[in-house]
């Protein structure tokens, strides 16, 4: 994207809730802070926000650069600027860290209170409707009634899913792209490997191991580079890597011999010098949860009686993880209910990922969408 | 890509379709338009009966000018039929000059008739004159209703008035109305050899 429609230098704000926070597991936070970001302005009658609900490893860092020198933009900047398919000459723009996350809000690396030591592995268990309660408190204290519209991919769009469930009156609009209304067993079954990569490291200390200066570096590594095989089409895994060698011929070792693995332990270690296996181990549970037709003797459309916003379901061809099939089912809910929804496939070779991709067709139709929605 | 292409044919017997077809949907009614192009049928039955409207469509250009004007789509295969629809769910179905392009014909038929109470069909009538003596002087029919060559067609099931008659008749389906029309005029006499369009509202028999 051009560099003139860029959001620019923003600064991250602290939300800090005193009044203490029943979870869904029946735990209670006494009381914690969200970390956000703010683009755009929001509009006299406050009918112009937009949420952004974060998948697995993201943040409140959505757009923009904290410094002109930063060698990134947040994790969402090709969507969301001025003259970009979220227009923030027309929308008031948040991103929130959640709850039990690792880069400002309240999470199990942050001060227990009544300890005065890092919560570890004492912090509780968090879930999509935990989020969307602590997101709906955010709303709350910046003083916007309803969002136009709640927007997520993956694991976000489950939480944009939950807003129009938890608060029907408070959403007009929900764009859930990437994602299902409850994960299959095959898809748990990663997350419990990535999680016993973490639990299973020595260093992890069963989640205390802040006290012990380490990291289980090993399992988050080991955690991330499985998660990055299944967010990537085999197709776009071959024709980014296919067979190449690193070094141009076979050295008969255990070092990088592929081109894939150099770039699996790039990602690897990346992730485990930045993020936190315990939020890790928590958002991956948050993802298992994750099941608003549990309640409702598994019939999904039951439970999206309660939805009223309007809705655009979003799924790409070959994303495997979160596979169209899953967004269908979503759709046919909502059509049940005689919703307003229109869905779209996208032909995409990106797999799961693809929702992060700037490809055009998946613009337009965010873009065109967005352009309709009043404020 | 042809498999992408579906017949949005805006020109004046297509405004007469569409005056057809809003005289046989219930007003306020919910409505199914299958392979609804860029949503102009259902715009018209929105902004004429006020009627709650899904349309299906693959193609993206399509899809996104459904968007655009305001239009409830859903992308998917009508190949691959109706699964995402439940049954009896719709006050109409309307397959508007799609049947012809499709491969899985019969189970399109049928799955309109098992999601709506009642399903609208259109198609351009192979037996018309002027195809007829197309045919007659060696050349495959092309015209205004069917605008393509032989090589480059997406119509596979072309049919005439008389063999739809047959399939519905086949397939126990009754046929509530029928019009048939050419250049925007009713056809009364000989139908199957003056008319150019076809046009269909069934139900399931027996219901």
């Amino acid at each position: 994207m051009q560099e003139n429609n860029s959001i620019g230098i923003i600064q991250a704000q602290t939300a800090h809730f005193n009044a203490p926070l029943t979870l869904k597991s029946g735990a209670i936070l006494p009381q914690f802070d969200l970390v956000y970001e703010t683009y755009g302005t929001l509009n006299a009658d406050k009918s112009n926000a937009v949420l952004i609900c974060h998948a697995l490893s993201g943040n409140h860092h959505v757009a923009g650069k904290y410094a002109e020198s930063d060698k990134n933009a947040g994790w969402w900047d090709n969507l969301v600027g001025p003259n970009k398919p979220l227009d923030t000459n027309k929308f008031f723009v948040i991103g929130l860290n959640n709850l039990g996350g690792c880069h400002g809000t309240t999470g199990p690396a942050s001060i227990n209170p009544s300890t005065n030591k890092p919560w570890g592995s004492a912090f509780p268990i968090v879930t999509v409707e935990d989020w969307v309660n602590s997101q709906a408190l955010l709303l709350d204290y910046l003083g916007i009634q309803q969002l136009a519209a709640v927007i997520g991919g993956s694991l976000g769009g489950m939480q944009a899913l939950q807003w129009t469930l938890a608060y029907p009156n408070r959403v007009r609009h929900a764009l859930v792209i990437a994602s299902a209304p409850n994960l299959t067993a095959q898809n748990m079954a990663f997350n419990e490997v990535a999680r016993q990569a973490i639990i299973t490291d020595p260093e992890f200390h069963g989640g205390d191991f802040y006290a012990h200066g380490v990291v289980p570096r090993r399992g988050l590594r080991i955690a991330r580079m499985l998660g990055h095989i299944t967010y990537l089409s085999d197709d776009v895994m071959g024709e980014k890597f296919g067979r190449k060698l690193r070094s141009g011929e076979i050295k008969y070792s255990f070092d990088v011999e592929f081109e894939m693995e150099s770039y699996l332990r790039y990602q690897g270690d990346k992730f485990a010098g930045e993020f936190d296996a315990n939020t890790y181990l928590r958002m991956t549970r948050a993802l298992d949860y994750y099941d608003p037709a549990l309640a409702f003797n598994n019939d999904l459309s039951a439970a999206l009686q309660q939805a009223t916003a309007e809705f655009l379901v979003v799924s790409f061809t070959s994303d495997w993880r979160f596979s169209p099939a899953r967004s269908r089912e979503i759709v046919k809910a909502l059509l049940d209910n005689e919703r307003t929804v229109s869905y779209a496939e996208v032909t995409a070779a990106h797999g799961h990922d693809a929702f992060l991709m700037p490809d055009a067709h998946y613009h337009n139709i965010l873009r065109n969408y967005l352009s309709k929605v009043e404020v | 890509m042809q498999n992408n292409v579906i017949i949005t044919n805006t020109n004046a017997p297509m405004r007469q379709d569409f005056a057809i077809i809003a005289n046989w949907v219930k007003p306020k009614g919910k409505v199914l338009d299958l392979g609804c192009g860029d949503g102009t049928l259902l715009k018209y039955l929105r902004e004429s009966l006020s009627v709650k409207g899904y349309g299906v469509e693959k193609d993206d250009v399509n899809w996104l000018a459904c968007l655009q004007n305001g239009t409830n789509v859903i992308q998917m295969d009508l190949e691959d039929g109706l699964s995402g629809f439940e049954d009896q769910s719709f006050d109409t179905v309307i397959l508007s000059q799609t049947l012809q392009a499709m491969h899985n014909t019969e189970e399109i038929v049928l799955e309109m008739l098992r999601v709506g109470r009642e399903i609208i069909v259109t198609f351009p009538n192979f037996g018309y004159w002027r195809n007829r003596i197309q045919i007659l002087t060696g050349n495959m029919p092309v015209s205004k209703t069917l605008p393509y060559q032989w090589y480059d067609t997406p119509n596979v099931h072309l049919c005439t008035i008389k063999d739809f008659d047959n399939f519905c008749n086949n397939y126990k389906i009754e046929v509530l109305e029928r019009k048939v029309i050419t250049d925007g005029s009713d056809v009364s006499i000989m139908p199957n050899f003056l008319g150019n369009l076809a046009m269909y509202r069934l139900k399931a028999s027996g219901k």
